[in-house]
């Protein structure tokens, strides 16, 4: 293994400077954050580069945090650099209230679903994606119920009167 | 809200066209789960294909942000359910990273043994309902008193079978019994002359191979563009394999070989999933062989604040009794974090993406499914072909609709 995080944090930051920030190392997994318009930019590079070589996309998936002001949403993407074995996670946070992210379907096919369902339940709007529409979900549906506005029903509540169920209305 | 006259209507020009539109599922017998394609034929041959996905969709990641970890293992049960304890291992083991909890190995061992288990059950599967759908239905029929055995096994272990909710934070309920013992014996020397007369039935018949080569082929390079893992991904050339690349419960302990394939069609994914049985025997013989020299008692890690105590303790003991309380009451305190962990899956890289910020339940929750993300290559897949070997195809790239849908 030749790559190492460090190095991969170097080659980072030359290229793009304070576009990226944030780098961290949980559990030995590389962490960093770009700035919203750039995440395809910098997956562009670190497919192209011929050291970093991230060509296999892992996952991509979304995550709610309510609390941050305009950058409720943060995209996560999943990298793996097949040869030297060493993954990556980049994120990308957005306002809630206009989640626009690049697409990154001219890089991996696979990024087709995994856009889809991360449009699906968090209503993250992939500019360019070729068919962006629900692909668990109905199609009919108005809402984007990974939100955390959307909980799910408590599950101690005791107004409900069901006592087929376990659950009786006057305790 | 739906508007009836949409499903009414017929699209502009579809009487016209000279091609027919087929919905091929989502409850068709030989699509083997709940897939439905809207396939576009000219006579036999399929123009193209739309699949949609969905129909079992239950939400799990939802659920799990209102769960207790322990109470998130039977969630996983239900993706692959071909192999419920490699998802319950995959998700035990996030939490026990995320956690920074060290299993003892004899632990380690009985969980390869489970997951080894796990993979010749889902890849007998696999590999048996491919003869199925080639009109070969004796090799299914037969290999199913195996599959019954390993699930033998399991209920002998945890009490159920398909889905099985296998071990807790830390190692296993309780300690794997001598009969559990003896059944893993009897299958480790009755299985493997099974195993190869299935193969005889099947590898070089002339009418398997005539129906399985070239069929649903893909190169290397598109394959890892469409994120491949798994045999689907071996087959076609590449060696990508968790347990040998990021090796977790002591799969580093283990010498075993992964088998690659070379065109990436649906026999190349026939002989590896044959191979990686042959690959697990021999795992779950080495990690019976290593168990031997260990201290016998052991089957969980030293963690009373996560590991669920034995319900007798829990009536005798005060220590116990608290942790169970804290436990079941989800007061345990959990540590903010985030982690991805990934197993290899009887079907590619089964991975979990948790964050945890300190609450009793996850803050978020995403299960990396392999099928997902290679089902959508499924209409290049099978672009071109006969409707026949679309059939072919989609059993032999392993479709669980369980965790397609998650």
């Amino acid at each position: 293994m030749s790559l190492t995080n460090e190095r991969i944090q170097q080659r980072l930051t030359e290229k793009f400077g304070d576009v990226l920030s944030g780098f961290e190392e949980p559990y030995g997994l590389l962490t960093l954050t770009a700035q919203k318009d750039y995440n395809l930019k910098v997956m562009q590079f670190l497919f192209d580069d011929e050291e970093l070589r991230f060509r296999f996309l892992t996952d991509i998936t979304a995550v709610h945090y309510p609390e941050k002001k305009n950058e409720e949403l943060a995209v996560v993407y999943h990298l793996h650099n097949l040869q030297d074995n060493i993954r990556l996670r980049l994120k990308v946070f957005t306002p809630v209230t206009k989640p626009d992210v690049f697409t990154a379907t001219s890089l991996y096919e696979s990024a087709n679903w995994m856009e889809r369902e991360t449009y699906d339940f968090f209503g993250i709007n992939f500019v360019g994606h070729p068919n962006l529409i629900r692909v668990l979900n109905v199609d009919e549906m108005t809402y984007f119920p990974m939100r955390k506005e959307y909980p799910l029903e408590d599950a101690m509540r005791i107004d409900k009167d069901d006592e087929m169920f376990g659950r009786g209305g006057n305790i | 809200m739906l508007d009836q006259k949409q499903h009414i209507k017929l699209p502009e020009g579809s009487i016209e066209k000279d091609t027919t539109t087929l919905n091929l599922g989502p409850t068709h017998p030989a699509t083997h789960g709940v897939f439905q394609n809207i396939l576009e034929i000219d006579g036999e041959r399929i123009v193209s294909a739309v699949p949609t996905v969905g129909y079992i969709h239950r939400a799990f990641e939802k659920i799990a942000e209102r769960r207790p970890y322990y109470q998130i293992t039977p969630l996983t049960d239900r993706l692959n359910y071909c192999s419920a304890p490699i998802n319950n291992m995959g998700w035990l083991l996030t939490v026990e990273k995320l956690l920074g909890i060290e299993v003892p190995k004899r632990v380690d061992y009985l969980r390869v043994i489970i997951m080894e288990l796990a993979r010749i059950a889902d890849h007998l599967i696999c590999s048996s309902v491919m003869g199925v759908d080639t009109g070969a239905l004796t090799g299914f029929v037969y290999v199913m008193t195996y599959r019954e055995l390993i699930y033998e096994i399991y209920e002998e272990i945890c009490g159920s079978r398909l889905t099985t909710n296998i071990g807790r934070i830390g190692g296993f309920e309780r300690n794997f019994t001598p009969t559990a013992f003896a059944k893993i014996e009897r299958f480790l020397a009755e299985y493997p002359a099974v195993l190869k007369e299935f193969e005889t039935l099947l590898t070089r018949n002339r009418i398997f191979m005539e129906r399985t080569q070239g069929v649903g082929a893909i190169s290397a390079e598109r394959a890892l563009s469409y994120g491949f893992t798994g045999p689907n991904l071996r087959a076609a050339g590449v060696d990508y394999d968790v347990r040998v690349a990021n090796p977790y419960s002591s799969y580093q302990d283990f010498d075993f070989s992964v088998p690659v394939g070379t065109t990436g069609d649906s026999y190349d994914r026939f002989l590896v999933r044959n191979a990686e049985m042959w690959e697990s025997i021999s795992i779950i013989r080495q990690a019976m062989e290593k168990l031997k020299s260990l201290p016998a008692e052991v089957y969980h890690a030293d963690v009373p604040a996560y590991y669920l105590p034995d319900k007798k303790d829990v009536y005798t003991k005060m220590e116990a009794l608290i942790y169970h309380f804290k436990i079941v009451m989800g007061e345990t305190d959990i540590l903010p974090g985030e982690v991805y962990n990934a197993v290899e899956g009887a079907n590619g890289e089964l991975g979990f993406y948790l964050i945890s910020d300190g609450g009793r339940s996850p803050y978020r929750l995403h299960f990396r499914r392999p099928c997902f993300i290679y089902y959508q290559a499924y209409p290049e897949l099978i672009k071109g072909s006969m409707l026949s070997d679309a059939i072919v195809c989609m059993s032999s790239l392993n479709l669980i609709a369980g965790e397609l849908d998650a």
